[in-house]
């Protein structure tokens, strides 16, 4: 495990943390970190991208946003309008707020629409009904335990966490020793060289302790990609982006596609963070990921709704 | 006796499950051997925390928790195995306390949220 996980320099991931604006590129190469805002025209890198959406809260309807449907069909229009189409979409949690079959339907209309192949995790508000049976019924096939799974694409190793599951009173997300086993197993066989990307709804570090914002065991987990040259772990759950780069290791939080949460230390509390109406869409987003070359790793571009 | 009191109070909260109305015909029909049955107790949640964080009742009193919060929360008595729903805005969760003890809970969807009830 390593310590700097559990010990993060909070002045230098609040330092990274971004909240709205312009996009923002985020490349490692040859291990060393560059991150730097830029106009759209640089997003497009190679072929290869993949676009990430979270936290649409569907069936929220609270008066910062009234409309998650539409932000969130008008999230995924800006993915699939983009030029250099992305080679399909994942989604990091809390697709609905309540798991409630009409929202679980709405997901499924509006995602289906986009014609992209979608990859899920469940955050904690898409298992709260049946023991998390309704959100397994739909997107539980050929996954493992509680909802995880692995897949490769363009010579990138997938590998989507479940970490919502089973929550405990020290307040952090938890993968578990099954899963905990199960990934160990899953990249054993891996070179080193391969690419990975992990994702999962709540951060797999420590962003903010007291607000639960990150996972007990998430170092465990990155305890087994440390042979590998290229980590990139994508989240969701706080609906604001912060960055951190812990050696070979990118962290990435995206924006929630409904309603944006306050800043930790800054905000009074976790909960929807009201912002003036009409800036509402500066804090609603989605990243959409590059892969620059197999060896030097991945772009991220965190796109507002507005601009 | 509680059931009339609530009814008379108009305390709508009380009626919404049907779980918790079964749990308020055994609470007649066992009434003879619950002597302090008619305590109840509110708590409310609100920007994240339990209200009173720590309550103190006596055997038999029923606990109902509000939450005001604009996002959904969940009442989790692991001792006892008690599992509420998540409760979204303005909803409500009673549990009648009839053993003595300190119960810790937390929410289910935040577990970073404590509280404590104490039941002498
Ligand atoms: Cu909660």
């Amino acid at each position: 495990m390593t310590t700097d996980l559990h010990n993060p320099d909070r002045r230098g991931f609040l330092k990274c943390m971004t909240w709205a604006g312009s996009a923002m590129v985020w490349t490692v190469a040859g291990g060393i970190p560059r991150s730097h805002v830029i106009g759209q025209a640089e997003a497009a890198e190679t072929g290869f991208s993949f676009a990430q959406v979270s936290d649409s809260h569907l069936g929220f309807d609270k008066p910062v946003n009234a409309n998650v449907a539409g932000t969130f069909q008008e999230a995924l229009g800006h993915v699939t309008s983009m030029a250099d189409k992305p080679a399909f979409l994942i989604h990091t949690g809390d697709i609905t707020h309540l798991s409630t079959a009409e929202q679980f339907d709405t997901g499924a209309q509006l995602l289906t629409a986009t014609k992209l192949q979608t990859y899920t995790v469940p955050g904690e508000h898409d298992i709260l009904e049946d023991n998390g049976k309704s959100y397994l019924n739909r997107y539980g096939k050929g996954t493992h335990g509680d909802g995880w799974y692995s897949f490769n694409a363009q010579g990138v190793h997938f590998i989507g966490l479940v970490n919502v599951v089973n929550l405990q009173g020290n307040g952090l997300g938890d993968l578990g020793n099954a899963q905990l086993e199960w990934l160990e197993k899953d990249v054993k066989g891996l070179p080193s060289s391969t690419p990975i990307v992990v994702f999962a709804h709540v951060p797999l570090w420590i962003v903010y302790q007291d607000w639960g914002w990150g996972t007990k065991d998430g170092g465990q987990a990155l305890s087994y990609l440390k042979r590998f040259g290229s980590v990139t772990v994508l989240n969701g759950h706080i609906h604001q982006v912060m960055q951190k780069i812990e050696g070979q290791v990118a962290f990435h939080t995206a924006r929630s596609t409904a309603f944006p949460q306050g800043v930790p230390g800054v905000a009074k509390g976790p909960g929807p963070y009201p912002v003036p109406a009409g800036e509402l869409k500066n804090f609603l987003g989605t990243a959409r990921i590059s892969l620059v070359s197999t060896k030097s790793p991945l772009a991220i571009v965190d796109t507002p709704l507005a601009g | 006796m509680k059931t009339l009191r609530s009814l008379l109070n108009g305390r709508r909260d009380l009626l919404q499950s049907r779980a918790v109305r079964s749990g308020l015909l055994l609470a007649c029909l066992l009434l003879p051997a619950i002597a302090r049955s008619d305590d109840s107790a509110q708590l409310k949640i609100d920007n994240f925390k339990f209200g009173p964080e720590k309550l103190t009742i006596t055997k038999g009193t029923q606990v109902t928790w509000t939450n005001q919060d604009d996002i959904p929360h969940s009442i989790v008595l692991n001792a006892l195995g008690v599992r509420s729903k998540a409760l979204d805005t303005d909803k409500t969760f009673s549990y009648q306390f009839d053993k003595a003890g300190t119960f810790a809970y937390i929410c289910g969807l935040h577990p970073f949220m404590h509280g404590q009830v104490v039941v002498k």
